[in-house]
């Protein structure tokens, strides 16, 4: 019962604050609501049992990335008209197009579970040991998700170094 | 073709900041913190003074040289009163001749305390900047011994000096002078050899000897560039000729050198009080002056060297009147001063403060 | 509410408590060593040597008038100082300071000194300090002022270039103590070897504690790594336009961040509250007296070295630091998987 009530006031939350991120005027807000929007995710975590995963979600997420977001937003100069918005329905064709392909996706899903459902999962807070899930998290990911794990480093090290190549003044 | 469309930041520094050691302002243009472009903004203290020197009587112009480089008032005391002896050929004494020696020696080093203790100040040295006041604190109590005065000194007269030193004031130097010896490596310790210090000055800031003569500069800016030129040694003045003291000078004219240089000189104005002191000679004060001040017509021009480089006056005398027909003065503040656009084009703003300080300005002399 | 409930809320009350004292202790001791390195006395006005000088000036803060540019972003100005100031305290709250005591008997079961104790304690910390970062950031931005701009965008730089060695080394100590909580990792530090040296991580961890210490003068903004609010740069970095108690509570955080670093130190490092000589149940005050040399050795730093430069610091972080905690950490996993 407890669950549920944090549950749907943190999802509540946390739909809130999503829609603020979009809709806010200034984008320095926008940042500072996602990174609220970020914080409530980590609450759901420790709600699951998940102190690792709310930890490093807070870590890398909100004290990390959404720092340098706003390192660029607030060197770029936002009193300039933003040319590049001045048809603002120029992306509605590709964006209606992605939500629908979404929905369809997890419609696709919730029928296939409707269907066959999964093996019950062991409560992350019951299979707590002296470490924590830290330990087992750590299990997982490197062994039955060590490829999807080791692709997404690569994937992030490509990105790192475009990045780089990008940045480098031609001398 | 540039990638991104970038803008310059204009950041306005001064007239109220706390590292432009006063109220200069500089308007720096910014790409990040690198710095593309200034213009260096003077005159907020500008007083007027040459233009006031010429309606003041020759004694009451002393007064008003206190007050443009008001650190080190009895150097611009100094270069006035010899200005004006030049003039009218009027004998200075030679016991007069000493103890002004040693008022200018003992107000550079004043004078260079103040500046390291700012410039380490700058660079975020808060303890130098204590020390070198607590031992200014002892040239200020020697001068109130001397006249009265802790600031602005009127310390010298046309012809001499206005008093003979007071009993046992050359013993009070002479210990001072032990004193201050001894407080030197307490500087040095804190900054020559620290990594930080070196990392914050050392290629901050390079002016070649070329650049700095063609600026103008002078003190310890020209001598840090390499360039032996010291009024005090070339074009000597008051007792110099009688002393032996070395022109320290920088090889590579970077903020670090021009550090070194102004802390050798600390040893050096030592060397020179000492000499003095012990061969201080007995005899009059004031030589003989006229009791009305009138210079004939003519004009001249006479420098010394101040602490922070050659201080010149320029005065013309039409013959008739009791005031100078034309008073100028060169300050080493404001010349000096003129370097710094160069030399803070492309580093960063840490190193603008670091420049403001090493160059050594007084605004009061600046803007006079 | 049982005993046990009374006293835990008790300890949190104290805690709290005493953060803020250690705040105000620390401006007393910060001016009285600077006092004496510089040859001055200090404050010794205010009671005792100037021991209430900090709340003489926190007075003076109240009284003062809380004033906002006309420019400023009014909701973002107003939260950045409390965000500072909240990430600062909440990050102290799973740091044990002494071992469990049941308060003579009174308790049914014993209490362990500390707020709350959570088993990814270290993440916690590193967590919330890097929240903490917002609070500069913000301030520096909000205030619609060149200088607290420059200040804050320093700050985030520096604060995000330092906690990758921070990080890493803290890891190199919970690969070697392997666990995530705080209190595991300090009494795996019990014993001694050879009945004379303790087993602190410091002698296991030497360049790992080097690392810490000089990643945590970078993270708590000190000199000589003081860039955000650089004085003689930027005037007052990102607080330039900032006054009265909001001023107060950055200041409050900039301690407290102290204090907690030099906590994180004593406990990953320094044994935390175990050392010998006092019984157990007074092993605060060890903890206590290692927090305290810290905190001394923080002062003493800051006036006596020069301010490095921006860009040096962020070389120095990049191209030393980073790489030494890289290789101290991998050295530290190999060795513990070698002797096991």
């Amino acid at each position: 019962m407890l669950d549920a009530i944090a549950f749907y006031t943190l999802a509540a939350l946390i739909l809130a604050f999503a829609i603020a991120v979009i809709t806010a005027r200034n984008p320095v807000h926008s940042v500072v609501f996602l990174v609220i929007n970020f914080l409530a995710v980590a609450i759901v975590y420790i709600v699951l049992g998940a102190e690792f995963l709310a930890m490093i979600q807070v870590l890398v997420y909100a004290g990390g990335i959404v720092v340098l977001y706003l390192f660029v937003v607030m060197l770029v100069n936002l009193k300039r008209g933003p040319e590049a918005h001045q048809d603002p329905r120029r992306q509605t064709g590709a964006g209606v197009g992605l939500a629908v392909a979404v929905l369809a996706e997890l419609t696709a899903i919730l029928a296939y579970t409707g269907r066959n459902p999964l093996p019950a999962v062991v409560p992350a807070a019951s299979a707590r040991g002296p470490g924590g899930n830290t330990e087992q998290l750590g299990w997982l990911l490197y062994t039955t998700y060590l490829i999807p794990f080791e692709v997404a480093s690569m994937l992030l090290l490509v990105a790192m170094i475009g990045a780089i190549v990008l940045a480098r003044k031609v001398d | 073709m540039a990638l991104f469309d970038t803008d310059e930041l204009v950041l306005n520094m001064g007239p109220q900041h706390p590292s432009t050691h006063g109220v200069l302002r500089v308007v720096l243009r910014l790409d990040g913190e690198r710095v593309v472009g200034s213009d260096v903004v003077i005159g907020y203290l500008h007083r007027g003074i040459e233009k006031l020197c010429e309606h003041r009587d020759y004694l009451q112009i002393v007064l008003l040289t206190d007050r443009m480089d008001y650190v080190s008032a009895a150097t611009s005391n100094l270069g006035y009163c010899e200005t004006v002896e030049k003039l009218m050929q009027i004998e200075v004494p030679p016991r007069a001749r000493y103890i002004r020696t040693i008022l200018a020696e003992l107000q550079r080093i004043a004078s260079h305390n103040l500046w390291l203790g700012t410039h380490a100040m700058d660079i975020g040295a808060m303890t130098v900047f204590l020390y070198n006041f607590r031992e200014r604190e002892l040239v200020l109590d020697l001068f109130e011994d001397y006249c009265g005065a802790r600031l602005t000194y009127n310390a010298v007269r046309i012809g001499g000096l206005p008093l003979d030193i007071p009993a046992g004031w050359d013993q009070k130097v002479r210990a001072y002078c032990d004193l201050f010896e001894s407080k030197i490596p307490e500087y040095e310790e804190l900054l020559t050899h620290n990594r930080i210090w070196k990392e914050r000055t050392q290629k901050i800031g390079v002016i070649s000897a070329e650049d700095a003569i063609a600026l103008g500069l002078s003190g310890p800016l020209l001598r840090g560039s390499g360039v032996p030129r010291d009024v005090r040694k070339d074009e000597p003045y008051a007792a110099y000729a009688d002393f032996d003291f070395d022109v320290p000078i920088g090889t590579l004219g970077d903020t670090y050198d021009r550090y070194l240089v102004r802390v050798e000189e600390f040893r050096q104005s030592l060397r020179i009080i000492r000499q003095a002191i012990d061969g201080l000679p007995e005899g009059p004060i004031l030589g003989k002056v006229p009791r009305l001040i009138k210079p004939p017509a003519g004009e001249t021009y006479h420098a010394i060297e101040s602490p922070k480089g050659e201080i010149g006056f320029f005065i013309a005398s039409d013959g008739k009147s009791i005031t100078p027909y034309r008073f100028r003065v060169r300050p080493p503040s404001f010349c000096n001063l003129q370097a710094l656009p160069r030399l803070i084009k492309g580093h960063l703003v840490a190193d603008v403060v670091a420049l403001i300080g090493s160059i050594d300005i007084v605004v009061g002399e600046v803007d006079r | 509410m049982s005993a046990y409930f009374i006293a835990h809320f008790l300890l949190i009350f104290l805690v709290f408590n005493m953060l803020v004292m250690s705040a105000a202790f620390m401006v007393w001791m910060e001016r009285k060593v600077c006092a004496y390195i510089q040859d001055r006395v200090g404050p010794n006005r205010v009671g005792v040597e100037g021991l209430l000088q900090p709340f003489a000036d926190v007075l003076k803060l109240l009284m003062k008038e809380e004033l906002r540019p006309k420019a400023a972003d009014a909701f973002l100005f107003t939260i950045a100082p409390i965000v500072s100031a909240a990430a600062a305290f909440t990050a102290f709250s799973v740091i044990p300071f002494g071992s469990e005591t049941t308060l003579f008997g009174l308790l049914d079961r014993p209490l362990p000194l500390e707020v709350t104790d959570v088993n990814v304690a270290v993440l916690v910390i590193f967590a919330i300090t890097s929240m903490g970062v917002y609070g500069i950031v913000l301030a520096g931005w909000s205030s619609n002022s060149k200088y607290s701009l420059l200040g804050g965008l320093r700050s985030s730089a520096q604060m995000i270039s330092y906690e990758l060695s921070y990080g890493l080394a803290l890891a190199a100590v919970i690969v070697l103590g392997g666990s995530l909580s705080l209190r595991e990792l300090v009494l795996n530090q019990t014993g001694y070897w050879f009945h004379v040296i303790p087993r602190w991580y410091i002698f296991l961890q030497p360049l790992g504690f080097l690392i810490y210490l000089t990643a945590g003068v970078a993270e708590t903004n000190r000199a000589p790594f003081d860039f955000p609010e650089a004085e003689q740069e930027l005037v007052a970095g990102y607080h330039t336009e900032y006054s009265s108690m909001s001023f107060a509570m950055f200041f409050l955080a900039e301690y407290i961040n102290m204090v907690t670093v030099s906590a994180v130190a004593t406990s990953l490092y320094l044994g935390g509250w175990l050392g010998p000589i006092l019984p157990s149940w007074l092993g605060w005050l060890w903890f206590l007296l290692k927090v305290l040399l810290l905190l001394f050795f923080y002062v003493w730093m800051r006036w006596t070295l020069p301010r490095y430069r921006y860009d040096q610091l962020m070389e120095f972080g990049w191209k030393w630091l980073l790489p030494a905690a890289v290789v101290n950490l991998i050295a530290t996993a190999a060795l513990v998987l070698w002797i096991g």
